[in-house]
């Protein structure tokens, strides 16, 4: 049997992702901001012994094509026109939103309405009257709360229903003679008629579009088309001036229309995000609750987690010791003790603060403040040339770097687009975190909190400077204009909240047993053996023994490199490891320091291996170096092999320069 | 006329005209901002972006794009 393809499209968001997953049973990732889906993406969905594929594609309030994913978009419901085209309409935002399915309707898509949010809509006071709006629209229209999973189940009936519709189309008075001249040149072509929505293509003719013109420019009919376009252009253009805005114009005149006659307006309230954003987008107060909410964001993560962290260590401790006494195999035993138990060990220790981290973030992203922070630190941003818009990324950049700089898509401009990507990486990511804790509380008891804040601090005080050379010197001019839509502030939804925090959590301890692990057992096997062949497990006890190994070998090949620093060669086997997944460089501490007994922080304190000097400069270096395989891996992606190329080579250099500060100034003051 | 920058808070206004490049009003129109309409404006600290309400939704906007987009007192 044929899948049957519908899309998911809407103004951003709208809850398109929400309904997205109340459909298919995934879970993909839901925010409270504009452009939190930026790629198109795909689940299943059986239903009355159909089967879907249903396509969640990213918010867009138009279908020009300006950026890449109203692009994507647009693209998809005309290049591989899906059966159903569901559009997410927000109800407290109806007039808005109906422009887009008015577009989709020129495209001939066979359009089904999912009025969402109608719970907010009430709240502003708005009702509005679904079967009057589907009467005057000429489509299904289904109300839906899919936060509260209301409505889905109607949703998938119309969708049914609607297999086989066939679409209204709406006219434009002002417009009808123009268009319909345009048809009669337009259906000479065949191909054009098989492929495409002919008055579409007349409506965007006349708006200039940039791909449709080049369709014509390819059709047979090229000539006799651009020759009518042009004599309606000037009729229209006396007419009517700018015809862009004429047609925007007289789609807004339609669509007002409607609305008059679906909505009723209770009266004016003032809302709950109205009072908050009296304090959150105030002019002096903005930017101190925003570093405040930042601050107290990691606080929680911290002082939450750390009961969590103990229990794990005192587990990982004693199965260590269980398993070490209770195995006869020398290589065995030594395999799952010192290696896996300590290594792995030391890292899932950290499990718990990077869950939380994850968890206050889905609920910042949740709450609606992310577009706030956008609003507030504009004029920040702009100081060090960057766009409004880029705090989003950056604070993505917490969690995890890669979605960050997925998500810099919604910027328009393509510098301050590469510009927000370049910086990215000096964000620091949860899988950095592990090490500032690991050192921090090696060596600097008592003041681990301000420690690792100021290994933040760092990476955005970089990400800034380095924003400001390159807007200086590379992409010389001025971010691009801020635009931004703000959502209402949400109470909580639980629901979405802890989703996220899931399926980002899964996506650590995945990685953990995967990439983490694999490393793990590398790292293991260099050290028991080396160019005599096995050394057996005392090597991991033994300082003598392990210099015989292979991780000394690449150590010792390392150690120039790091002589500047005061490090020993254990810390650049770390560092050489710690390229994968930066989570990997407290794995191999925990492993080359043979955690058996004590703690993998006592250890390191006691090793003499670093001051608390040479250990901030080693914090500063894996702050800033190579961010791990994955981020150069999606720098490469949104890109290109230039600029990815181009970020693995100034972390290099910066990390080094800084690590190098450090230690000189540290030297000097102490 | 005057820039939509300079209109203080808490004041209503009708959209006029665009000055400058198509580009940016594109989607600008796209999002309920298109000549004719009527724009609130919730904030306007005059320094960093504005928040208008437009449509029933809420928009924040650079200043420099404020100053191209220019608007009458309603009567
Ligand atoms: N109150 C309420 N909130 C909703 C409803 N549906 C979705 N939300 C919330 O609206 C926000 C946006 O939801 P998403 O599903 O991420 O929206 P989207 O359309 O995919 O957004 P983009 O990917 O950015 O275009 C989230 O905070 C949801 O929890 C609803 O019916 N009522
Ligand atoms: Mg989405």
């Amino acid at each position: 049997m044929k899948e049957v393809v519908i899309a998911l499209i809407g103004n951003p968001n709208t809850g398109k992702s929400t309904i997205f997953n109340a459909l298919t049973g995934l879970r993909q990732h839901v925010g409270n901001w504009p452009g939190v889906t930026v790629e198109k993406k795909e689940g299943e969905l059986d239903h009355k012994g159909i089967k879907f594929r249903v396509v969640d594609l990213p918010g867009v309030y138009g279908l020009t094509a300006y950026s890449i994913d109203e692009k994507i978009a647009r693209n998809f419901i005309v290049q591989e026109k899906p059966k159903v085209v569901v559009d997410i309409i927000d109800a407290s935002n109806l007039e808005r939103n109906l422009y887009l399915a008015l577009q989709l309707l020129e495209i001939g898509a066979n359009v089904v309405i999912a009025l969402n949010k109608i719970d907010i809509a009430e709240e502003k006071g708005y009702n509005v009257n679904p079967e009057e709006l589907e009467e005057l629209l000429g489509v299904p229209v289904v109300p839906t709360i899919a936060s509260k999973g209301e409505g889905i189940d109607k949703l998938k009936e119309r969708i049914v229903k609607s297999l086989d519709r066939k679409p209204p189309i709406v006219e434009y008075p002002n417009f009808e003679p123009y268009i319909k001249k345009l048809i009669k040149v337009l259906e000479k072509d065949e191909k054009l008629i098989r492929q495409y929505n002919l008055r579409w293509l007349a409506i965007k003719l006349l708006e200039e579009d940039n791909d449709v013109r080049a369709i014509i420019e390819k059709s047979k009919m090229r000539d006799d088309v651009l020759k009518t376009l042009i004599d309606v252009v000037n009729d229209l253009h006396k007419k009517y001036g700018d015809i862009e805005l004429a047609l925007a114009d007289e789609r807004y005149r339609i669509i007002s229309e409607i609305a008059k006659k679906a909505v009723t307006k209770k009266e004016e309230r003032i809302t709950f995000t109205e009072m908050l954003d009296e304090v959150f987008t105030h002019k002096y107060l903005g930017i101190p609750v925003f570093f405040s909410l930042m601050w107290m964001a990691f606080k929680f993560t911290f002082d939450v987690s750390a009961p969590f962290s103990d229990i794990i260590d005192a587990f990982f401790g004693w199965l260590g010791d269980a398993v070490g006494s209770g195995i006869g195999n020398d290589a065995l035993a030594s395999l799952l003790r010192d290696g896996i138990i300590a290594g792995l060990g030391s890292v899932l220790v950290f499990l718990p603060p990077i869950a939380f981290l994850f968890l206050v973030f889905s609920w910042l992203e949740d709450s609606g403040y992310m577009a706030r922070a956008a609003f507030v630190m504009d004029r920040v941003m702009h100081r060090f040339g960057l766009h409004g818009k880029s705090v989003v990324p950056m604070i993505m950049g917490f969690g995890c770097n890669v979605p960050a700089i997925m998500a810099t898509r919604t910027l328009e401009d393509e510098k301050d687009r590469i510009l927000t990507i370049l910086i990215n990486p000096l964000m620091s990511c949860s899988a950095r975190l592990p090490v500032y804790a690991l050192f921090a509380g090696a060596f600097f008891m008592g003041r681990e909190g301000t420690v690792i804040t100021s290994m933040y601090i760092l990476g955005i005080l970089l990400a800034l400077i380095l924003a400001w050379l390159v807007r200086r010197f590379i992409f010389k001019g001025q971010p691009s204009h801020f635009v931004m839509e703000l959502p209402p502030y949400n109470k909580p939804n639980w629901r979405t909240i802890f989703g996220v925090t899931w399926t980002r959590t899964e996506k650590f301890l995945k990685k953990a047993g995967t990439i983490i692990f694999a490393t793990m057992i590398i790292v293991w096997l260099l050290s028991v053996t080396g160019p005599s062949g096995y050394l057996g497990s005392n090597a991991l006890e033994s300082g003598e023994l392990l210099a015989k190994s292979w991780v000394a070998t690449i150590g010792r090949a390392l150690e120039p490199i790091f002589k500047p620093f005061g490090w020993d060669w254990k810390a650049g086997v770390a560092l050489f490891f710690g390229f994968l997944a930066k989570e990997v460089v407290v794995g191999t501490m925990g492993i080359l320091y043979g955690v058996g007994e004590e703690s993998l922080p006592y250890a390191l304190a006691s090793s003499s291996a670093f001051t608390p000097v040479t250990a901030f400069a080693f914090m500063a270096f894996v702050l800033i170096y190579v961010p791990c395989v994955a981020t150069i891996g999606v720098i490469k992606q949104e890109a290109g092999t230039k600029w990815a190329l181009f970020a693995l080579l100034y972390e290099l250099l910066l990390a080094y320069l800084v690590a190098l500060v450090i230690v000189l100034i540290g030297g000097a003051l102490l | 006329m005057f820039p939509l920058a300079f209109v203080g808070e808490g004041k209503r206004v009708v959209l006029k005209y665009f000055v400058g490049g198509h580009g940016i009003f594109r989607k600008l129109v796209d999002m309920g901002l298109n000549p004719g309409s009527e724009i609130f404006v919730v904030r306007n600290q005059m320094a960093g972006p504005l928040i208008i309400s437009v449509k029933g939704g809420q928009i924040a906007l650079g200043r420099g794009i404020a100053m191209k987009i220019y608007v009458e007192v309603k009567e």
